[in-house]
Order: C-alpha cells, then sequence, then structure tokens
C-alpha cells in the first residue's frame, strides 16, 4: 500500500500525458467525422441518374434509374463499416511507407496519430453517415413540400426546416455512437500510438522503474469511465433542450 | 380573364394515369369546391398546380402568363419554378408546420426568407423584419389565434394548427389559395373552426381552390362545383347545377351517400 502511494504520482502524470492523446483523438475525429458524415449520407442519398437521358432507347430500369454516387458510396461505407478498425488502422498506417515505399505520414508519435486520425474519422464518417441518413429520412416529406411550395430554395429547407429536426432525431443514436468512440480511440495503440492503454499497460512490462503492476490499468479504466460519465450528462442535457418541440 | 386557367392537364404515374384531361378557369375572387371519391385525382390535381409534381402534358395559366407548358421540353431550373409557385398557397390536409417554430415564427419564416432576396434588405433590415411581423401577427389575429402566437404546433389542437397553416399560406399573398382536404385529420368540433375561417376569407374574396369531402360546405362557400371521378371531371357547374340539378348517373350516386348521412 505505502509503495502504490509512493508509485502513485509517477503514474498519474504518465497516465495523465496519455490521456491527453486520447482526448485530442476523441476530439479530432469527432470534428473531422461529424461534417464528413453528412457529406457521405448525402452521397448515399444522391438521386444523381446519369443514364436517365436513356430511357427514351428502351433500356432496362436498372440501367437507366443507375445512381453512381449512391452506389459507390453505399460500397465504401459497406467496406468501412464490414471491416474491424483495427485493420484499417493497421492498412493505413503501414500501407504508404511498405507498399509505396512513400511514408507519408513520418515517423514518430505525431505520424501515428495523423495515420490513425485518418482512420477514426473515415471509419467514424461512415457510421455517422448512417445515422445521418436515417435522421434525414425520417423527417416527414410533407415538411419539404410545406417550404417548397412557401417558395423556399431546398438549402433554405434543409437549414431552416429539415436540420434540427434531423439533429432531435439523431442525438440519442449519435451518443451511443461517441461513448463507444471514446473506448475506441485505444484501438489506436495497436500502432503504438501513446494514449492512456498504452501508458497504463506500461507498468505491467515496466516503466519509469514500476514493473508487473497491474494497478495502474484499473485506473485507466476509471479515466474512461469518469470522461463517457461527463459525455453521457452532456449528451443527455443536449437531448433535453431540444424537448421544446415535438 | 380568368386568373386561373387549366387546360388538358395529363399525369401518370408508372402506368396509371390519376389526370386525364383536365380543364377548368377560375375567376378572381372565386371560390371553386371539388369534390369526389379518394382517388380520383383531386390531390394530384392540387400538387400540379402548387409545382410538387410535373404534369405530363397540359397548360396552366395565371393572369394570362403561362406558367407552365408540359409540352415544352425544356423544364424550368428550380429557381424560376420557385418564383411561378408564389402564385399559388397549399394547406395541407396534415397541416405540415413546422414543429421547431411557434405559430407566429411558422407564418413568418416564409416571408423573411424570402424578404433576403430584396435589394434593401440590408439597409431596412429591422423595419423589413418589423413589418413581417406585424402582417403574420394581424393574419393570426384574423384566424382567431391572438392568445396562441407563441405557442409551438404540438400546443396546439388541430383545429388551430390548420388555421395557423391557413395564415402562413397566407402570410406570401397567393393569387390562388388551395386547400387539400383542410379538415380530413379534424373532429367535426374542430372542423367547424376552420371552415369557418375559409368561409371568412371566401367572403373577403379570396380566390380559393378547395379539395373537400365536406359536401354541406363545399355547396355553401362555392360559386363553381368540379365533381371528380376516375381523373376525369365528370361534372362541374354552379352548385345549385351540382347539387340540385345533378347530370351524371356516377355523380349521384356519389352524392347520395352524403345526402343519406
Amino acid at each position: 500500500m505505502e509503495l502504490i502511494m509512493e508509485q502513485m504520482p509517477i503514474v498519474i502524470r504518465s497516465l495523465n500525458i496519455g490521456f491527453i492523446q486520447t482526448l485530442k483523438l476523441f476530439f479530432v475525429t469527432l470534428a473531422g467525422a461529424l461534417p464528413l458524415g453528412l457529406v457521405i449520407a448525402f452521397g448515399s442519398m444522391s438521386r444523381f441518374r446519369p443514364l436517365k437521358c436513356l430511357a427514351q432507347l428502351g433500356l432496362p430500369g436498372w440501367l437507366t434509374e443507375f445512381r453512381p454516387i449512391s452506389c459507390v458510396t453505399r460500397i465504401v461505407v459497406w467496406i468501412v463499416r464490414g471491416t474491424p478498425l483495427m485493420i484499417q488502422l493497421l492498412i493505413i498506417y503501414y500501407f504508404p511507407g511498405l507498399v509505396l515505399n512513400n511514408p507519408i505520414w513520418g515517423g514518430g508519435e505525431s505520424g501515428r496519430f495523423l495515420a490513425a486520425s485518418v482512420a477514426f474519422i473515415f471509419n467514424y464518417a461512415c457510421y455517422f453517415s448512417e445515422i445521418y441518413r436515417g435522421g434525414i429520412q425520417s423527417v416527414p416529406a410533407g415538411q419539404e413540400e410545406a417550404g417548397l411550395v412557401l417558395g423556399m430554395t431546398r438549402s433554405q429547407i434543409f437549414f431552416k426546416v429539415t436540420l434540427l429536426q434531423m439533429i432531435k432525431r439523431i442525438v440519442p443514436p449519435m451518443s451511443n455512437e461517441i461513448i463507444t468512440l471514446v473506448k475506441d480511440t485505444s484501438l489506436a495503440r495497436i500502432i503504438a500510438l501513446q494514449e492512456i492503454i498504452w501508458a497504463g499497460q506500461a507498468f505491467l512490462k515496466g516503466s519509469q522503474g514500476i514493473s508487473g503492476q497491474i494497478w495502474p490499468l484499473f485506473f485507466t479504466a476509471l479515466y474512461y469511465l469518469v470522461f463517457s460519465g461527463i459525455l453521457t450528462i452532456l449528451l443527455g442535457r443536449l437531448e433535453e433542450k431540444l424537448n421544446f418541440f415535438r | 380573364m380568368p386568373i386561373l386557367e387549366v387546360e388538358h392537364l395529363c399525369k401518370t404515374f408508372e402506368r396509371t394515369e390519376v389526370l386525364k384531361d383536365i380543364s377548368f378557369s377560375l375567376e378572381q375572387g372565386q371560390v371553386v369546391s371539388i369534390i369526389g371519391s379518394s382517388g380520383s385525382g383531386k390531390t394530384t390535381l392540387l400538387r400540379c398546380l402548387n409545382f410538387l409534381e410535373r404534369p405530363d402534358s397540359g397548360v396552366i395559366r395565371v393572369n394570362g402568363e403561362v406558367l407552365l407548358d408540359a409540352g415544352d421540353p425544356s423544364p424550368d431550373p428550380d429557381s424560376v419554378i420557385r418564383r411561378k409557385r408564389l402564385h399559388f398557397g397549399l394547406v395541407f390536409q396534415s397541416f405540415n408546420l413546422f414543429p421547431q417554430y411557434t405559430a407566429l415564427e411558422n407564418v413568418m419564416l416564409a416571408k423573411e426568407l424570402l424578404a433576403r432576396e430584396q435589394p434593401d434588405y440590408k439597409a431596412r433590415k429591422k423595419e423589413i423584419h418589423e413589418e413581417i411581423r406585424v402582417l403574420a401577427e394581424e393574419l393570426l389575429r384574423q384566424m382567431g389565434l391572438e392568445n396562441r402566437m407563441n405557442n409551438y404546433p404540438h400546443q396546439l389542437s388541430g383545429g388551430q394548427c390548420q388555421r395557423v397553416a391557413i395564415a402562413r399560406a397566407l402570410a406570401l399573398k397567393p393569387d390562388i389559395l388551395c386547400f387539400d382536404e383542410p379538415t380530413s385529420a379534424l373532429d367535426p368540433e374542430l372542423t367547424g373552426e376552420v371552415l369557418r375561417v375559409i368561409k371568412e376569407l371566401a367572403d373577403q374574396q379570396t380566390t380559393m381552390l378547395i379539395v373537400t369531402h365536406e359536401m354541406a360546405f363545399a355547396r355553401d362557400v362555392a360559386h363553381h362545383v368540379i365533381f371528380m371521378d376516375d381523373g376525369y371531371i365528370l361534372e362541374q357547374g354552379t352548385p345549385e347545377e351540382v347539387f340540385g340539378n345533378t347530370r351524371e348517373e356516377r355523380t349521384r350516386q356519389f352524392l347520395s351517400r352524403f345526402n343519406q348521412g
């Protein structure tokens, strides 16, 4: 017990440094994936049909109705959601250097952080896009029609009418994804990003004169628990705020 | 000259012909009721007039100006359609109020967005906003909603919602106000208050096109009645002609159900 009290300051300092990296990855991912997800959602809902003009030639419906943007986006979303984030991390980090002989990420912690950010943003944007799509499609068509007959443009309808209704609907599923993201950031450990698990695990193997200790990992878990607790409260508040309309 | 002329309008969905050669006209200050069973094409007709559906053929003229010639091979861009739409207002069966805005904001929103396109908007921003608010409040008062202006739609009854929706449509001062079964989602008590408001508008010579299942109201409020069946206008004329001197057997059959009830 005395030993633990002695080691405590060292462990805490180490975990704090790791946690800052975790937080950075968390916020960078959100900042990138929230807008990118919306773009991907619009991609998968795209009704662009370049072959529509061929309909007069009597070509079959599946060809003239072909929606290339939607099709490509949905395949990408399928691949990203259908494979482990860990594999995506490894491939994104190592592929440029090992296969293209062009280590675009650079070495060191900043390179690993950059690669991890790209992998996380892309992966989470795909999950978010499906939540957005569900949210947008659940706003009744009558809302858009009401906007149209009132002479609004499509973008005015989206920003002034649909958007807030969509946000209200997606807060619960989004909260779920965001809490998952808190813990998923630990996957960046696989490319040796020095986030909090990396920091806690170091005391198992031995670091700064401390080795074979499991208790720093319990502490590590506590960091996640407290942070996701705070997020749960904040997201709950947001949900309440949006309760002023139905 | 009629304010609205519709000529030979046809519309097909997939393989179903919904509108078959629809022609009629409407004079300034007149009310036309459109009656007929569900699926007879009434709603589609209103949706075509409001550019929510594009007819396959036919012409729509307002004040003599061709708004839509479906035969024209190059359809108007969205921005032009948006302007043309403003000749019409549409009140929906399910109100379609914007839930995140109060009654007053619902009435003001579209007008405010349109005002941004005025050249003097930046200079007179406050003034314009004030004008729009005064107009919106006046309209809501006229609808008997002076105490409900700052309520959200979910805090209002169906009848109040529909009256807000009517005020919202009137705020843009459309030439022709269309109603798509405005009371079909309301119970009989609430139906009365909405019909009263529409009747008042008719008394003020608002040009209106009303699709309704309220036969007594259709007869009472309209100058002209159109009976639609299976995509055709089967019969049209003054209320006395259509209700009292029914020519077509099908119309008589349709009306008899209401007369019994």
